[in-house]
């Protein structure tokens, strides 16, 4: 992967991401969600709005990729509800939303296939197709692999597709779960400079790391989730100066978080 | 009664010359065979994919009937067809019975099962893969049927192959339908066992040879085919 130019990276965004008034508005309301009869979630208020990136830290099994599932509709909670500018998430509520997997899920197709894939399903109008997967190549780096099958690209190509495939429905929100725990550092480094520029343009994005560095580099605030329970939501800074919850504190002098 | 030598000898000599009736035989049981195999793949493709990906009441038990029906013995179905096409039979005024139309219905009736177990097979693990994704875009159901199909071309060519196989090798069905008449109905299976009880043992073994070679070499083809285009494909 060649360096990036972050002049060039906004510029190629820029394209895709349009100037938005309105922000996101995300609310979780006594959401509960229960697997193999116990508690996994249990969020009694929470709520995602305006601008910024939004790290969910928390120990392995704490219920982070529930959560961002939940947040995004692709599971439903058994109590309680998720709405998204005022609708219910799991309908009409995600329009305006992408999520990026931990593990890239790309078309057995040629690279462009599968931008051109994430498009059909928006409302970008045919004509305006090409433009988008031209800026999108640019943005993922893989302009010159255009034809190229899609899984034949390296793992952090790989990933750069899916989030550009994520970012050609020009969400409003951006939900990431560990995308970054199998790249190496050239790769995690396109992917957190992406992830910048397009919160810049007023992406709001929540992402799930277990990398406190990541979130560190990234984030505008933590949301420290264990057991299921979201223990702390802190700005990055005060969160690595000093968490007010007793797991988070624990979680952070690495040991093992009750 | 004429050694196997002999017959094969015989069977060579009437490969080789390109006998006509020979040849007019080989070329039957193709049309009818892949025909039954083309009508089946586009019943029977999407109908598996749709048994993968749709959640309703009596699912598990429509695949398991299904995956039943891959056994279908051939002269059952062959009866059962004769039974709809002969005159007093519901469709008797189509006057299809002793037709190759005939055959391609009871072996689409054979193929379909095949086909359609296999299919859900191929695309349900498919659908795992991208459920999450599909429904992060935004579809859902129905809708994320064409694309799984597309996404399994390769994996969905195992699936016609082996309906090719089970048409083209298969006697009973097309011989209660077809009638073994000949110039008509007359195809590879049925003339072998016709031949092989007059005692004409070069024809029934000349059209064992040919049988044996088509049914290999469409199998590699296919899968050759398949497998060079799924290495491109990274699947």
């Amino acid at each position: 992967m060649r360096d990036i130019g972050h002049d060039f990276l906004a510029q190629s965004l820029g394209k895709v991401i349009p100037l938005r008034s309105s922000l996101p508005e995300m609310t979780l309301e006594g959401v509960q969600y229960r697997a193999s009869n116990q508690v996994q979630i249990d969020i009694p208020s929470l709520s995602i709005s305006g601008r910024g990136i939004s790290v969910i830290l928390g120990p392995n099994g704490a219920g982070k990729s529930l959560l961002i599932r939940l947040m995004h509709g692709l599971i439903s909670p058994h109590a309680g509800q998720v709405t998204y500018e005022g609708l219910p998430v799991s309908g009409k509520g995600r329009a305006r939303q992408a999520m990026v997997f931990q593990k890239p899920v790309l078309l057995r197709r040629p690279v462009a296939a599968n931008l051109k894939f994430a498009l059909k399903f928006g409302d970008t109008p045919k004509s305006q197709f090409d433009d988008r997967i031209g800026a999108l190549l640019e943005l993922s780096g893989l302009a010159d692999k255009k034809n190229q099958a899609a899984r034949s690209l390296s793992g952090g190509e790989e990933q750069c597709l899916a989030l550009a495939c994520a970012l050609a429905r020009s969400p409003k929100i951006l939900f990431l779960d560990e995308p970054t725990s199998s790249l190496d550092p050239n790769a995690t480094h396109r992917i957190e400079a992406i992830l910048h520029h397009a919160s810049v343009l007023g992406v709001r994005i929540v992402m799930v790391s277990h990398s406190m560095a990541q979130a560190e580099r990234l984030a505008d605030e933590v949301l420290f989730i264990s057991g299921g329970k979201l223990r702390d939501r802190l700005k990055v800074k005060e969160f690595f100066n000093g968490p007010t919850s007793l797991e988070a504190h624990t979680f952070l002098s690495g040991r093992l978080v009750p | 009664m004429t050694d196997f030598g002999d017959s094969l000898q015989l069977a060579m000599g009437l490969i080789l010359s390109g006998d006509e009736s020979l040849w007019a035989i080989v070329f039957l049981s193709l049309k009818v065979s892949l025909t039954a195999v083309a009508i089946a793949g586009l019943i029977g493709m999407p109908f598996g994919a749709f048994l993968a990906v749709m959640r309703f009441p009596g699912r598990g038990a429509l695949v398991v009937v299904v995956n039943a029906l891959m056994g279908l013995p051939p002269v059952v179905v062959g009866l059962s067809v004769y039974l709809m096409l002969s005159a007093s039979g519901p469709f008797g005024v189509l006057q299809l019975l002793y037709t190759p139309s005939a055959m391609i219905v009871a072996q689409v009736l054979l193929v379909l099962p095949i086909v359609a177990a296999l299919s859900r097979q191929v695309v349900e693990e498919l659908y795992g893969e991208y459920r999450e994704q599909f429904l992060s875009l935004g579809v859902a159901g129905l809708r994320t049927i064409p694309t799984l199909l597309w996404e399994g071309r390769f994996g969905l060519m195992t699936a016609l192959l082996a309906g090719v196989g089970r048409a083209i090798a298969e006697v009973g069905a097309v011989m209660i339908v077809g009638g073994n008449i000949n110039h008509v109905t007359r195809v590879m299976t049925t003339t072998i066992a016709l031949e092989t009880s007059k005692g004409d043992l070069g024809m029934a073994l000349a059209l064992g040879v040919v049988l044996i070679v088509l049914a290999i070499s469409i199998n590699v083809a296919m899968s050759l085919a398949a497998r060079s285009s799924a290495r491109y494909a990274y699947a």
